[in-house]
């Protein structure tokens, strides 16, 4: 390979209580898609944000083709040709796709060449977009095209990419993966991070293993399996979720042609949707994120109520109930976002189990709380699910993400619900922990219970559901069995090819 | 009622010198918040300007450097603000009305001697043939400095939004911290700037009202216009051209209800006196009604760059 583009020596980098990166040293080669590889809280973005100049290293250097790299802000990455994507875009709501890509240049220029710059760059590379559109408008693989656009309109040297694929249907990751290609081919090196392995292993020459600070491992990812991958990233082998063999039992819950009107000017309306759900299935629900996930979650729910007669549970029609009376029925949820829908951020978890399991756990009694109950109950949720936490007493949002959500999940599946509803239940959440969910709704389903997993991960939807359907603009496919999908009929179901749909499964 | 006495040249011509002050105000204040910080300390910092200019102008026997220093008391006072909300991440909202609270006493005072004086004025700008316009030029063209200055900033603070990198960079401050600071923009320092900017056209403000409106010093003389300036911007959406409407119309309908109130008109003087802020709200409101609302998404938000 000749001479390295980037190489790390020794990056070390502490915060107080914590070594976020412990003597890393690995090299990224010209032309080559390296992938970092790592759990959460592995040191990954410490390690991206010292190469892009956001945080310093306490120790070691960096040398960029062989000339040293020591970038103290951002801008100078961006001008020694190091441009990144992150996972969390980086894009600001309000303002034009133009003024997004311009306030991530050096000098950028006039707006009329830049929008056709613009439009140049995202034809060149198949990710068309309208440079005058306003960026909270644009569904979350366009916005993805924004970011990925800023960077190559700057001619990088070294594309970083945090998490890229985690919101694009797989339609739209081959387009990607089409790019990076041919980015690859024009001599640009990528940094790939991400925890799918077996992308990784499609897209990726090199993988740097990193595992709570320190590098574990660098290999051809293409030569290993992912079992060892995961295992080299976790430290242990763990066991994949397996079902049990269930019988579906009678109809828990039904919803017929429910539409509702989109709650505000982003969101997104809910367009005839219906579905029936057994005791002891588990029905995936895909799709692109903006497609009315969360309208349908906050449907079921209860946190919006629905037209009459339209949801119904065990044969009741609950559509006009509250979340609080379809909980005392035993139809309960977990929202996607985990601070501040699912949790409230500044109160401890004892306090947000009272907030849902107050009824069912009867943690309230004659109007006052139970805490010592409470408190029992949290520490029931934290031991059984492995919450890691100073103590039950700390706040929310001062859990890892992966932990809180091991934490908002556990404390309903601890209420012994007879349908779950839960949207995203694992995202942003570390393999071991994401397989450690993913296990306690398939045991809870083999107990009798319905649920409903809503989310844009599609290995996980195929790994754990008995059906599957797709939401659309709000619009819900028909449910089939999981067993006769495969990627490609999914994709299409996700991009709203429902005739097709149709004519298959009359067929 | 005699409704004759009331001159429509005159009124308008007041109008002007009555919207001055908020305009100043609202508009510095915008530029706060569209870089993503509230500082509820407007009437603080306005009335600080006010008996700074006031004793300045006094002291120099000349107005100008009173403008002066109350632009840049004020900047100091907002950046006390600053340092507290953005280093030592205070909270923004008690800060305020802290610096609120501080400026009505500092101000009571530093002005205690100069109670009763009459201070040196603007002298009116003469436009050449322009002032000599018939009912025109007395209406339009025959004031002082201030109020075309006020007019300029709105116009000078429009284009730099709308145009400039710098501005689109204040406003990505704003809507979004944590991107910008992705990005590698120096949030705070951004938004200390904005804060001192804001300072300074209260005080700018202020000393209108100590200097050119009333013109002399009394405790407490801006009498809320630094929470109408506040209002002001929310109600216009943050938009420069809205804030300049909000501001005139305040103004205009004040000078309005003056004149009925001298002119004797049926309506209870309460109702009158309450009557511009009732109709600046109400109009405001319903031009806001319609279409986005465009506050500054990290508006009043906290930033700090650990995470």
């Amino acid at each position: 390979m000749g001479q390295p583009l980037l190489s790390l020596r020794g990056l070390t980098k502490a915060y107080p209580g914590v070594i976020a990166n412990d003597d890393v040293s690995f090299e990224i080669g010209e032309g080559e898609i390296h992938a970092l590889l790592g759990e959460n809280g592995a040191g990954k973005s410490t390690l991206v944000k010292m190469i892009y100049g956001l945080v310093q290293p306490d120790a070691g250097e960096m040398t960029m083709r062989a000339a040293p790299f020591s970038p103290s802000e951002p801008a100078e990455a961006r001008r020694s040709g190091v441009a990144m994507v992150f996972q969390h875009f980086s894009l600001f709501d309000a303002l034009s796709v133009a003024e997004n890509v311009a306030l991530g240049m050096e000098m950028p220029p006039k707006t009329r060449d830049l929008a056709r710059q613009i439009r140049e760059v995202s034809e060149a590379y198949g990710l068309p977009l309208d440079p005058f559109r306003t960026v909270g408008t644009l569904s979350a693989g366009e916005r993805q095209r924004v970011e990925i656009i800023r960077c190559l309109l700057q001619d990088p040297k070294l594309l970083i990419m945090d998490e890229p694929t985690s919101v694009l249907t797989p339609q739209e990751v081959d387009i990607l993966f089409q790019t990076l290609r041919k980015l690859r081919s024009e001599g640009t090196s990528i940094l790939y991070i991400s925890h799918k392995l077996e992308e990784i292993r499609a897209l990726c020459d090199t993988a740097t293993i990193l595992r709570l600070g320190k590098k574990v491992a660098t290999c051809t990812p293409r030569d290993t399996t992912a079992r060892e991958l995961a295992e080299m990233m976790v430290g242990s082998s763990f066991a994949a979720p397996a079902a049990k063999a269930t019988r579906p039992g009678e109809v828990l819950l039904e919803v017929k042609s429910l539409s509702l009107p989109a709650p505000d000017a982003f969101a997104t309306p809910l367009r005839g949707v219906s579905l029936s759900l057994r005791a002891g299935e588990v029905l995936g629900i895909g799709g692109v994120a903006g497609n009315g996930q969360d309208e349908l979650l906050t449907a079921l729910s209860g946190e919006r109520l629905a037209p009459q007669g339209t949801i119904a549970f065990k044969g009741k029609d609950v559509s006009r109930s509250g979340p609080l009376a379809r909980r005392a029925l035993g139809l309960l949820s977990g929202p996607e976002e985990r601070l501040g829908h699912a949790a409230a951020p500044n109160m401890s978890l004892v306090e947000n189990g009272v907030l849902t399991a107050s009824r069912r756990e009867k943690l309230v009694r004659r109007g006052f709380i139970d805490w010592p109950g409470a408190a029992r109950f949290a520490e029931r949720v934290i031991e059984s699910f492995d919450v890691r936490t100073p103590s039950a007493q700390t706040a929310a949002r001062a859990l890892s993400g992966g932990n809180l959500q091991k934490f908002v999940i556990g404390r309903e599946i601890m209420q012994k619900p007879e349908v779950l509803v839960v949207n995203q239940p694992t995202w942003g959440v570390d393999a071991a922990a994401a397989a450690a969910i993913r296990q306690a709704l398939l045991d809870l389903a083999s107990e009798g219970a319905g649920i409903v997993v809503i989310s844009q991960d599609l290995d996980e939807l195929m790994e754990i559901s008995d059906r599957f359907a797709a939401l659309n603009e709000g619009r819900l496919s028909g449910a089939r069995p999981v067993a006769e999908l495969d990627i490609e009929k999914i994709g299409l179901m996700m991009g709203g090819a429902h005739d097709l749909e149709l004519v298959s499964s009359h067929a | 009622m005699d409704l004759s006495s009331i001159s429509p040249v005159l009124l308008i011509a007041s109008v002007m010198v009555s919207a001055t002050p908020i305009l100043l105000a609202a508009i510095g204040e915008m530029v706060v918040e569209k870089s993503g910080v509230l500082n509820l300390g407007v009437e603080g910092m306005m009335i600080t300007g006010a008996v700074v200019g006031f004793a300045v102008a006094v002291n120099a026997d000349a107005p100008v450097p009173g403008f002066m220093a109350a632009a840049l008391a004020s900047a100091l006072l907002a950046l006390v603000f600053g340092v507290l909300t953005q280093l030592f991440l205070s909270n923004q909202v008690a800060t305020g009305l802290g610096l609120t609270l501080f400026g009505l006493g500092l101000s009571a005072l530093i002005g205690k001697p100069y109670e009763g004086m009459k201070s040196p004025t603007l002298p009116r700008l003469d436009l050449g043939p322009l002032s000599d316009l018939p009912v025109f030029g007395r209406m339009l063209f025959s004031h002082d400095a201030m109020v075309y200055l006020s007019l300029l900033l709105v116009l000078a603070v429009w284009a730099f939004l709308k145009f400039t990198r710098a501005g689109l960079i204040l406003r990505a401050v704003g809507e979004s911290h944590d991107a910008a600071h992705a990005l590698g923009y120096k949030v705070v320092r951004v938004r200390l700037v904005a804060i001192a900017f804001g300072g300074a056209c209260a005080g700018l403000g202020g000393a209108y009202l100590s200097l050119v409106r009333v013109p002399q010093w009394t405790e407490g003389m801006t009498a809320g216009a630094g929470w109408i300036a506040l209002a002001i911007v929310v109600f216009a959406s943050w938009r420069a051209g809205r804030v300049a409407i909000g501001a005139y119309l305040f103004g205009g309908v004040t000078v309005l209800q003056l004149n009925l109130q001298a002119a004797g008109a049926a309506v209870p003087v309460a109702l009158l006196s309450a009557s511009p802020y009732l109709i600046t709200i109400l109009v405001l409101v319903i031009i806001s009604a319609r279409g986005a609302h465009g506050a500054p998404a990290s508006l009043g938000r906290p930033f700090h760059a650990s995470a």
